[in-house]
């Protein structure tokens, strides 16, 4: 089976490729650049060869995609409350289609759905498929996949986004292998390729340490699950019109195999995905306890407590506290870092906050090179100091 | 229900650490001299196989897809008490999106005989998808429940588990087969003993190429694949501000001014 990637008699065998090839694919084999089978396809040597000898034969039929149109985003819902990610994804699709002169769609499905829907033109949709049925109450993989993939046979968008929340990341594969279509997961970044028409699909790899560009070659939809809190949402526009349509729900033609015996919401009020301050704690803290100071800081400041992740490997505090591209990605108006070193992975769930506090005994930290304030210090001295200066604010700001 | 779980455990053989050092003037991932493991989320789920057989007997096999040194990985998953391993290697697998990767290893199950639960882990360190699993579901045609934080009962050819949502936890039953990601919460996983590594030594590992599967070579690995990787490259750091020392009391003050100056407070 031969590769897209073409040597051609031009190859002197300079071996510029060998060294432009991030997987070491290339080899000179006879005064000639052989590609092997660690090729990916990246395109990485096409540009390098001073020759211009290396090719790559770019997807043909991305022409036979003409009749797939439009950008369509997955509303997840909760008891009829649309997830905010949706209206981030609404923001970006709106984006991706006035590039391609296209419309944007969005789909919801669950029970009670009317002001959902409303709202889902409001943020942007120029059409809102929704499927309302009391059967739909609750989400279950089976039922919802196999909707939106009918949806998606029906529209034919020429891309499908879904947030990459818990649900939207079990979902979109059930999706995607039911449309035989390639699907990038917890992308961070979307564009389109202005020569090819086609959405590049940008996504942390090796634990964030690498970034990589995909896009869908041979099928349709373009699908990606995007990461909550990096898009930027699409204000509501009371002006803004668009159709809803109402399908039809027959329980009897749905797939349902699993059944939800129960739910247990989380017992925190804001989770730290939410939360407009998170104040976390890491291995400088030296003791599981260290989190009861950090919990006094994150209630005077009114937020929530993360975590990095090898104290949730220590089991010093629960993994849904932890921050980071293992953990959550948080994006709080405030984000106070305390004893924390501040890995790549760990700032990969963290950066986009607006300020960013750390305080750390270690100058050199990664997380002091990426804070807006580094304070080098002992946390267990400043700490106490600072919540009692909140407090006396506090305080003085309501006699 | 016939004595015993037929488990199968997915796993993959990731590089020991992510800090893949990227080569900034030839963009190159430096990986010579990284040691592979078990991905470290396939752990949990080759412990909750373990758990599982266990308590209701049965027989529970690693198998993976990969280069030939993946047979390590089955070894040492051999060595924490999964009894047999199976490795799918083939050159015309390589450079398999998840969709080419879970439609090969779903084959590749359905080989190694019958199953009533595929585990894997939530996702692996390398790739960070989360997506074989699930795309495998569809193409067994069996469900899939990811996330799963306990296992409950197994009895009557059914299953009950709980698993984590972003919001809480849900508590789901599902038929038998099936198959599940597991998440950190299902238990810390076991070591390799001592006798685990002399078994696991001496194991025979059974390996399953195309001629065994005999897919189309269009189906599988790059040429399978509907997503295609166009660019490489290192995330850019994020810009940073000042840098302050000083007395606790005065870091103290200067961070509360900044979050007055904020509005935070």
């Amino acid at each position: 089976m031969s590769k897209p990637v073409n040597v051609g008699d031009a190859c002197t065998g300079c071996g510029v490729c060998v060294t432009a090839c991030p997987f070491g694919a290339i080899t000179i084999v006879g005064g000639r650049a052989q590609i092997g089978d660690a090729c990916r396809v990246c395109g990485a040597c096409e540009p390098a060869c001073p020759m211009k000898a290396i090719t790559i034969k770019k997807s043909d039929d991305q022409q036979g995609f003409a009749e797939w149109r439009g950008v369509l985003v997955y509303a997840e819902q909760r008891e009829g409350r649309v997830h905010p990610v949706a209206y981030e994804l609404l923001g970006k699709g709106r984006e991706l289609a006035s590039t391609l002169g296209e419309p944007v769609y969005a789909v919801v499905a669950g029970y009670g759905l009317d002001k959902a829907a409303d709202e889902l033109v409001k943020r942007g949709a120029d059409k809102v498929i929704v499927y309302d049925h009391p059967t739909l109450a609750t989400y279950r993989d089976d039922p919802y996949s196999q909707l939106l993939a009918e949806v998606v046979r029906g529209l034919k968008p020429s891309i499908f986004l879904i947030g990459a929340t818990s649900i939207g990341r079990t979902l979109g594969p059930r999706v995607a292998a039911k449309l035989r279509t390639g699907l990038t997961a917890d992308c961070t970044s979307l564009d389109i390729d202005p020569q090819m028409k086609v959405l590049l699909q940008t996504r942390p790899a090796y634990g964030g340490n690498i970034m990589a560009t995909i896009y869908t070659q041979n099928s349709r939809p373009q699908m990606a699950t995007v990461r909550y809190k990096v898009m930027t949402e699409a204000k509501a526009d009371p002006t803004h019109r668009g159709e809803i349509i109402k399908k039809t729900v027959d329980p009897a033609k749905l797939q349902d195999r699993v059944r939800v015996l129960g739910f247990e919401a989380a017992k925190e009020q804001v989770s730290i995905v939410d939360a407009d301050v998170v104040v976390s704690g890491g291995k400088g803290l030296g003791e599981p306890k260290g989190f009861e100071l950090i919990q006094q800081l994150a209630t005077a400041l009114g937020g929530a407590v993360g975590a990095s992740r090898p104290t949730v490997d220590e089991g010093w505090i629960e993994y849904r506290h932890q921050v980071g591209l293992s953990g959550r990605t948080v994006r709080p108006k405030l984000y106070v870092a305390c004893g924390i070193s501040g890995a790549v992975q760990h700032q990969a769930g963290m950066k986009t906050s607006d300020v960013i506090i750390s305080i750390n005994k270690d100058k050199e930290a990664p997380i002091c090179r990426i804070s807006t304030l580094a304070a080098v210090g002992d946390l267990y001295e400043v700490v106490p100091r600072l919540i009692e200066k909140i407090k006396e604010s506090k305080a003085g700001g309501k006699p | 229900m016939t004595a015993g779980l037929n488990i199968v455990i997915c796993i993959k053989q990731v590089p020991e650490t992510t800090e893949v050092e990227f080569d900034k003037e030839t963009g190159r991932l430096k990986r010579e001299g990284v040691a592979a493991v078990i991905n470290p989320f396939d752990e949990y789920a080759i412990e909750t196989g373990l758990r599982l057989r266990e308590k209701h007997g049965g027989v529970v096999k690693a198998i993976s897809m990969g280069p030939p040194m993946a047979e390590q990985a089955l070894r040492d998953a051999i060595a924490m008490g999964c009894d047999e391993g199976w490795l799918v290697s083939d050159r015309v697998f390589g450079g398999a999106d998840t969709w080419a990767t879970s439609l090969t290893l779903a084959k590749s199950i359905q080989l190694t005989g019958p199953h009533d639960i595929i585990i894997c882990g939530l996702k692996t360190t390398d790739g960070d998808t989360g997506q074989t699993g699930p795309e495998m579901a569809e193409h067994l045609g069996e469900p899939c429940i990811s996330y799963v934080s306990q296992i409950g009962d197994v009895k009557d050819g059914k299953i009950t588990l709980k698993r984590n949502l972003d919001d809480g936890v849900e508590t789901l039953e599902a038929p038998l087969p099936l198959i599940i990601t597991v998440s950190k919460d299902v238990g810390q996983p076991r070591l390799a003993t001592l006798r685990g590594r002399l078994v696991a030594k001496k194991a025979v590992i059974k390996t399953i190429t195309n001629k065994e599967m005999g897919m189309n070579p269009k189906e599988l690995g790059l040429d399978g694949s509907y997503t295609r990787v166009t660019k490489i490259f290192t995330p850019e750091p994020h810009a940073g501000g000042e840098v302050i020392e000083g007395t606790p009391n005065q870091l103290a003050e200067v961070i509360f001014q900044k979050l007055k100056e904020a509005k935070i407070v």
